[in-house]
């Protein structure tokens, strides 16, 4: 006979954890499911007529060389906001380590632009990078460079990463921040006394034990990147000239409610959906583990 | 959800009513216009409020046209539709293509009592929203069309008249950059002016089935038009020296016009307003050039702009107001103030006769180029308008193709093919919604 423990059933634990089930079902699996509903149909914006196509939706984004390229783009752009931001972070968080007087003031300062909402950043960047009035190309011309970004894709390309780097700086440099303050000094000063540098302490010492934290920005970067970055560049290309800064979550919008394809639209968020899920799991199955302490 | 709350507004509604039993009826306007064509259109509808008792048309804006349109899409799914709703040129097949979702215009003043002759309005202004039967779906409301602005002080100094064909345009601007200008000429809005309106305007054929206004199941046809590919392959070879310069997508090219850069710029003739504004020499407008090799005389231009759709869904006493207003709206004093104060064009020959004899063309000379361009010859299928499904995502594509032929990458042909082919995607995807 198998043992069985027996608890008293009641319904508190049930009615302790409903609120977050209804939150969760109501906010994320119910509008989660429309999406998935709508992707197998082909609709006309009013709702009037509705065929159901199974995977046809799909089947027309990866036939469409649009959306591939629109793949890359994106894995680009995410890449070099990830690189970019999460680099000067690091820079930033070394100094900001080793400064004594001050450190709260300067501390502050950096955190700043976390604050700035992203569509106030890309109105900023707006200005400072309009061919005809801002100030950068203005300065860019003494050293001969014709910025226009409004028909030069590259150069939208990289105002947008800049636009998008700068504002995840603050968030990536908290965290560096934090990371280096938990580092034993023990640890720094055995290595001092042994001769090693600023650098070589930095190098062997330092980025090693943070490895963690850099992991875990890195997914958080890529996820930023992939979505909050829509306000960005919203407000600085609206994905043109020709396309060149649309990236996924940009696509998405710009189909959906620009031009009404519903089906298709919809089809592209459940990819993204997909994605985000694949990225978390890799986060916490692979990453958190494999890092070394 | 949206049971719970139409019977949670229902409740609210007849209680509101209930207390208030003299109350007007209100009729919702949802619109697009900002900025001072904002205030314009408050002006309006508080005029029409004032000057009766019974009904009272409340005008909201709701952001840029796709805005607007998304908005209005998205409540009439929630059943909170606007009475009115201002929709752009393109997104025409769209809405007509939602049977049960429009009220068409014609049908709702005949219902209502309201008399309508729709031999007031201008043909080529209407012709773009009728269907290929004749009947009338929408009401125009701000039209535009393309022209060919021009730096009178900058041609007078070059010694050159303003141009009548393309070749007095390479002329022309050869001129002004020999007498020192950046550039000769530019446009905007590409789609519009370059491909849809020189077919208009030389009587060809965009897409199969009447360019889209005989079946969704049209396709496109313009790269199969070797003038106009000739044409864009001129242009393109004109950037050569800059007797042509692209300044990018919509109106951005503006300033390139109003700074003195370029010489000439074909845009709408709405831009009437900000060139006024921003330019600080004589301009002046005129028709748009003529390509000799493709046609003898011009046909007519195709309008851009909005019209106002009605929604279907409220009720008929409501729709007896907004027939009213429809009225009032395209009566000759209300479209000639609006005209004059707008540079869209009059909806209705009164209007124009009104203008006319108000001597606002003898006092602001070429303001009626746009419309002698529209009511230059009785519209043909080529030329009374386009009707082509997602064609804002279409606009996208041909943006996009030309760009590649002015920056040197494609020839005019493998643009337009190109161009042709996308688009054709689209209105398949398009057809198979609009079932």
């Amino acid at each position: 006979m198998l043992k069985r423990v027996h608890f008293p059933t009641s319904v508190l634990p049930y009615l302790l954890v409903a609120p977050q089930i209804i939150i969760t079902l109501i906010f994320f699996i119910w509008p989660a499911s429309q999406a998935v509903y709508q992707s197998f149909l082909i609709e006309d914006a009013f709702g009037l007529s509705t065929e159901f196509v199974w995977f046809e939706n799909f089947q027309i984004l990866f036939e469409d060389s649009q959306y591939l390229e629109t793949f890359w783009r994106t894995i680009i752009f995410s890449a070099a906001v990830a690189v970019l931001s999460m680099g000067s972070a690091l820079i930033l968080a070394a100094f900001a380590d080793r400064v004594v007087r001050g450190a709260t003031t300067y501390r502050t300062l950096m955190i700043w632009p976390y604050a700035v909402a992203p569509v106030l950043a890309g109105a900023l960047w707006v200005f400072m990078f309009n061919p005809t009035l801002g100030i950068f190309p203005y300065i860019l011309e003494f050293i001969g460079i014709d910025w226009n970004h409004y028909l030069n894709g590259s150069q939208a390309m990289l105002l947008v990463i800049f636009a998008a780097a700068w504002k995840q700086i603050a968030y990536n440099f908290l965290f560096y921040l934090a990371a280096m303050q938990s580092i034993p000094r023990s640890l720094i000063e055995a290595a001092a006394i042994d001769g090693a540098g600023p650098v070589r302490r930095f190098w062997d010492h330092i980025f090693p034990l943070i490895s963690p934290t850099t992991f875990f920005l890195l997914v958080i970067n890529a996820v930023y990147a992939f979505f909050d970055t829509f306000g960005i560049i919203h407000a600085v290309t609206q994905g043109g000239p020709a396309n060149s800064t649309t990236i996924l979550v940009y696509k998405v919008f710009n189909d959906g409610f620009v031009g009404l394809d519903l089906g298709g639209s919809a089809a592209q968020s459940v990819i993204l959906m997909i994605l985000v899920i694949a990225m978390t799991v890799v986060q916490f199955r692979y990453v958190e583990r494999k890092v070394e302490y | 959800m949206t049971h719970f709350k139409t019977v949670l507004f229902g409740a609210l509604a007849a209680g509101m009513t209930a207390g208030v039993a003299s109350a007007q009826t209100e009729i919702n306007w949802w619109h697009a216009m900002g900025g001072t064509n904002g205030e314009r259109v408050d002006k309006i509808a508080a005029d029409f409020n004032a000057s009766q008792s019974e009904y009272k048309i409340v005008p909201s804006y709701k952001g840029n046209y796709t805005e607007t349109m998304t908005a209005a899409v998205a409540a009439f799914r929630a059943k909170e539709h606007p009475h009115l709703v201002q929709v752009f040129e393109v997104g025409t097949a769209t809405m007509m293509a939602a049977k049960g979702a429009i009220y068409p215009v014609e049908q709702m003043m005949k219902d209502a009592g309201e008399s309508f002759d729709k031999g007031d309005y201008l043909p080529a202004v209407i012709s773009y929203y009728q269907t290929s039967e004749g009947e009338l779906l929408s009401m125009p409301f701000n039209s535009s069309t393309p022209v060919l602005w021009y730096n009178a002080d900058a041609l007078k100094a070059a010694g050159v008249d303003a141009p009548k064909t393309w070749d007095d345009v390479k002329t022309v601007s050869k001129a002004l950059v020999d007498n020192g200008m950046d550039c000769g000429v530019s446009f905007g809005w590409q789609s519009w002016v370059m491909l849809e309106n020189y077919s208009s305007w030389h009587n060809m054929e965009m897409g199969t089935k009447e360019n889209g206004f005989a079946g969704f199941d049209t396709e496109f046809t313009f790269s199969k038009n070797d003038k106009l590919a000739a044409r864009l392959d001129d242009v393109a070879a004109m950037s050569e020296g800059n007797l042509f310069k692209y300044g990018g997508r919509r109106g951005d090219s503006l300033p390139m016009f109003t700074n003195g850069e370029c010489g000439m710029w074909m845009n709408s003739s709405a831009y009437y307003g900000s060139i006024k504004s921003q330019a600080e020499f004589e301009f002046g407008q005129t028709m748009l050039p003529l390509d000799t090799a493709a046609a003898d005389a011009p046909q007519n231009s195709i309008i851009g702009g909005a019209t106002l759709w009605a929604l279907a869904g409220h009720e008929s006493e409501e729709y007896k107001g907004l027939a009213q207003f429809m009225t009032y709206l395209s009566s000759p004093e209300v479209q000639a103030w609006w005209h004059q104060e707008t540079g869209y064009v009059p909806i209705t020959t009164a209007a124009w006769e009104l203008s006319k004899d108000q001597g606002f063309y003898d006092s602001n000379p070429g303001t009626d180029t746009a419309i002698k361009q529209l009511s230059l010859n009785t519209p043909t299928a080529n030329s009374r308008g386009i009707r082509f499904g997602n064609f804002v995502q279409v606009r996208d594509v041909i943006n996009e193709e030309m760009e590649a032929l002015w920056a040197g990458d494609k020839t005019a042909q493998e643009a337009l093919d190109a161009a042709a082919e996308r688009g054709n995607a689209l209105l398949r995807k398009f057809e198979r919604s609009a079932k």
